[in-house]
């Protein structure tokens, strides 16, 4: 076992576990902080795999941006007992319907990622850094790149208007 | 030179008054009077060219034909030409039929003064005259049957042209529906030529035929043409329409109703006589249900009192007349018969028009009377088209009468010579009632009358003229010249015969004595002899309650198929598709309780069947490997 | 050793919980949340086999970090939709939230 193994295998399950919490807390503050170790653990992962970038950014976008935004909303919308936010759903066959459906698709997901002859490749590279990035960005991908431009500006946009509402005259 | 061009430009003779029509029914139809000028010009010109085309035709020794036509319909199996076929036959009915829409259209001036649809009923006069043209002219019967059935429409028009009337609509309809019972045995018989002969050219058709003479299908095909003119020419048992049809206006019932429309089908006995002479036996039911006909409307007429139905039932008497001619082979007598008939049946209906229109509206003969003094030109016009009719020398109606007469009996066939020597008998009889009464008559309803003006009159003169003359073309006073031309070849002429001529004539002459005798000089009282014979005259009075007999199968087989029908409609198929829609519907209203709002349950069902697939496709793989 | 297998199995863990957390939660940003454990449990699995499969590429950081561009404006539209939701119904609670049905 070598220390990488024992690096994945800690990051995999503290990141399982804070996905847990994230779902299983009947407190959405507690859900919202668990939901940052768990993009945490992804960007640990990122940064085992030769990602170094993507890591950065997982950690600056998901566990930076997205995170505060999920928590101001919560404020916003919270006016119950903080323990009776995150409840799960009233009807429990729907609960358990839910939870045999997870269970099913994961564990059938394993089964076939398990039995799968991978292609895999022998070659070994480590990080790139943000070259390769920036050249398959501005290349190939450019025209992609662009319209992921335009669609952030788009939902700035939505998002602003949605939240503002329309004024009644 | 000439002759080639005014042949090769006969086409315009139906093409101008359809060309009217549609000029009246697009641009013209809010100045009545310029569409009624326009139409009147056409149907003129028409007629000059109709006049050219038969001095032509006549001015050759042996007669010209002259055959063109044009693809109008192809498809496998079917071809259908619009065609020109200019021959002797053609050439008169061409004249005939110019002429007498011509006069009548002037004459319309006068009696639709002021209606309020006169452009309308140009329009549809020039339809009419367009397709009874096209009808005339055409060389085969795909062609023929398209402007059959157009003239039916615009019988239909016409008849219903004063559609507030409820007994016009019902007229027009009536006409219509018998009409298509007729039609159809009709368009039967012509594809079964096509199907079996594989064209409907007359003259390829005419090279074909005599292989097939007196073959079954043959027959069969005939007697299916032969329901045409039955519907058409209004024969028995299809004769209820044409008494109804006088609903329309007066100057229509003339032309298309005693003239030319209704001559349609003796026309079309005439010009198919290649197929009809194949077989004997369609000859024979021709010929007797033409004498039935004659006999049975002349019977009718004897009782009528409505003016324009006395004349009804006269043309189809008439029309029964050349139908019996046909029968017997005798095709040129009835084609000489329908050109004379034309002329006198239109100038008396026209004259019927003049008394109809002065007495505004009154149509029951007995409410007319001593009509002699203040309408003398009606009057005698009327008079000489009445003479014609009856048979009396040396009018019209004489020599055509006399030469189908003259064909029974020469021909052999004694019953159907005495059957019509009765109905000339019968003729005179009833025409000369009408005259009596009406004309005559001591009655002094007529006190308020006045001549009608000159654009009425001067059309009954005309035709008054021509009714008198018209007879000398085919009377053996000039060599039967009518025959020389207007023949077919399986026929043969009868030399003239004085016992046939001078019986005829008598009896058209007792006929209008005993009718003086009973009507004017009242030596027989007839409301008497009404009492006397009660049972007959109510028979002949409801014109043997066929119309009655007609409504009562009507309503108990048609109604009652129709009844099973609509049940078989309603419960069976129209069940079938509910079923189908409510099983539809359940189940929606069913299924509908999935699509509860939930965003979550929406999730559910589509990961539940992302997971259906994946473990399906692992157990495919897996079952694969293993 | 750990191979490419033992990230997607961890990937398909991770996805498996996101996915009960959207069907089971009862609030409208717990299952936002949730969604977002979907869609990284996506991108570990991009970027795994961006080293395992095609390395030296840049294949699979490229669709990540468009994944991540796409996420990030979806959380920013879902919550405005949620937000303005509350503000009619003074609720984030998904049953309530059921007006488009039968």
């Amino acid at each position: 076992m070598s220390l990488n193994d024992i690096v994945f295998i800690a990051l995999a399950g503290i990141t399982l576990l804070a996905a847990l919490g994230v779902v299983l807390s009947r407190n959405i503050i507690h859900s919202a902080l668990f939901l940052v170790l768990t993009f945490l653990g992804v960007a640990g992962i990122y940064f085992q795999l030769n990602a170094g970038f993507v890591g950065l950014v997982q950690i600056m976008v998901y566990a930076g941006a997205i995170s505060v935004l999920i928590i101001f909303a919560i404020m916003l919308v919270m006016d119950v007992e903080p323990d009776q936010t995150n409840l799960f759903n009233q009807s429990t066959p729907t609960i358990m319907a839910g939870g045999y459906v997870s269970v099913l698709l994961a564990a059938g997901l394993a089964g076939a990622i398990w039995f799968t002859k991978w292609p895999l490749s022998a070659v070994q590279v480590g990080d790139q850094g943000v070259e390769k990035l920036a050249g398959m960005l501005l290349g190939p991908y450019v025209v992609s790149f662009e319209v992921a431009a335009i669609l952030l500006l788009v939902a700035v946009f939505g998002a602003i208007l949605l939240a503002k509402g329309v004024e009644d005259k | 030179m000439i002759l080639q061009n005014i042949l090769q430009n006969a086409w315009l003779i139906p093409f101008l008054p359809f060309l009217t029509f549609a000029l009246i029914g697009l641009f013209m139809h809010r100045w009545p009077k310029l569409s009624a000028a326009l139409s009147i010009a056409m149907i003129a010109v028409s007629f000059v060219l109709s006049v050219m085309v038969a001095l032509v035709v006549f001015g050759n020794a042996e007669g010209v034909v002259y055959e063109t036509a044009t693809r109008w319909l192809s498809m496998p199996g079917l071809r259908v030409d619009m065609g020109l076929l200019i021959d002797p036959l053609t050439a008169v009915m061409l004249l005939v039929v110019t002429l007498v829409a011509l006069l009548v259209q002037i004459y319309s001036l006068g009696y639709m003064h002021g209606d309020p649809g006169l452009a309308s009923y140009y329009a549809y006069q020039s339809i009419f005259a367009g397709s009874m043209l096209g009808l005339v002219v055409a060389n085969n019967f795909g062609q023929i049957f398209v402007f059959w059935e157009l003239v039916g429409l615009c019988s239909y028009l016409l008849i219903g042209f004063w559609f507030g009337r409820n007994s016009a609509k019902e007229a027009a309809k009536k006409a219509f529906i018998t009409n298509r019972v007729g039609d159809f045995g009709f368009l039967l018989g012509i594809l079964f030529l096509q199907v079996i002969f594989g064209t409907l050219n007359f003259s390829e058709l005419a090279a074909a035929i005599p292989a097939y003479a007196n073959s079954g299908i043959l027959i069969g095909i005939s007697i299916l043409l032969f329901f045409g003119p039955v519907g058409k020419s209004a024969q028995f048992p299809l004769h209820v329409w044409l008494p109804d049809a006088m609903e329309g206006p007066t100057p229509v019932s003339a032309l298309i109703h005693a003239a030319t429309m209704v001559a349609a089908g003796v026309y079309l006995i005439a010009r198919a006589m290649f197929i009809f002479n194949t077989s004997a036996p369609t000859m024979t039911l021709i010929a007797t249900i033409g004498g039935f006909t004659a006999l049975f409307a002349a019977s009718i007429a004897l009782v009528q009192n409505d003016i324009k139905r006395i004349l009804a039932y006269s043309t189809l008497s008439q029309l029964g007349y050349m139908v019996m001619a046909m029968g017997i082979g005798a095709m040129t007598a009835g084609m000489f018969h329908l050109m004379t008939h034309a002329f006198f049946k239109s100038l008396l209906f026209l004259g019927a028009g003049s008394v109809i229109h002065a007495l505004h509206d009154e149509q029951d003969i007995w409410k007319m009377g001593n009509l002699s003094k203040k309408m003398p030109v009606t009057t005698w016009t009327f008079v000489i088209g009445a003479l014609a009719l009856s048979g009396i020398p040396p009018l019209s109606g004489f020599w055509s009468k006399d030469e189908i007469l003259l064909g029974a009996f020469a021909g052999g066939h004694i019953g159907l010579y005495i059957l019509g020597t009765l109905v000339a008998f019968m003729t005179a009889f009833y025409m000369f009632r009408l005259i009596f009464v009406a004309f005559f008559g001591k009655n002094t309803a007529g006190e308020h009358a006045h001549e009608s003006p000159a654009v009425m009159t001067v059309p009954l003169i005309i035709l008054a003229v021509i009714s008198v003359l018209a007879g000398f073309v085919g009377s053996p006073l000039m060599n039967n010249a009518f025959a020389h031309y207007v023949t077919f070849a399986g026929a043969v002429h009868h030399e003239a015969n004085l016992t046939v001529m001078a019986v005829s004539a008598v009896i058209a002459l007792a006929g209008i004595y005993l009718a003086y005798l009973v009507y004017q000089k009242q030596v027989i009282d007839h409301a008497a002899l009404k009492i006397r014979f009660r049972g007959l005259y109510n028979l002949l009075y409801h014109k043997y309650y066929i119309d009655e007999c007609y409504a009562w199968l009507i309503k108990h087989f048609i109604d009652g198929s129709a009844k099973i029908l609509e049940w078989f409609d309603l419960y069976v198929i129209n069940g079938a598709v509910n079923a189908i829609a409510a099983v539809t519907g359940r189940s929606g209203y069913a299924l509908r309780y999935t699509e509860n709002g939930q965003v979550q349950s929406y999730a559910l069902y589509m990961f539940a069947g992302i997971v259906v697939l994946l473990v399906s496709a692992l157990c495919a793989v897996f079952s694969a490997l293993a | 050793m750990i191979g490419l297998a033992h990230y997607l199995i961890f990937a398909s863990l991770l996805f498996g919980i996101g996915m009960f957390g959207v069907l089971s939660k009862r609030n409208a940003i717990a299952v936002l949340m949730s969604v977002e454990l979907m869609l990284n449990a996506v991108n570990i699995n991009f970027v795994a086999i961006e080293k395992f499969v095609t390395p030296g590429t840049g294949l699979g950081h490229t669709i990540a970090l468009f994944v991540i561009v796409v996420a990030a404006a979806e959380v920013a539209v879902g919550l405005a939709l949620i937000i303005s939701i509350y503000r009619h119904k003074k609720s984030v609670n998904l049953n309530d939230f059921n007006l488009l049905k039968w």
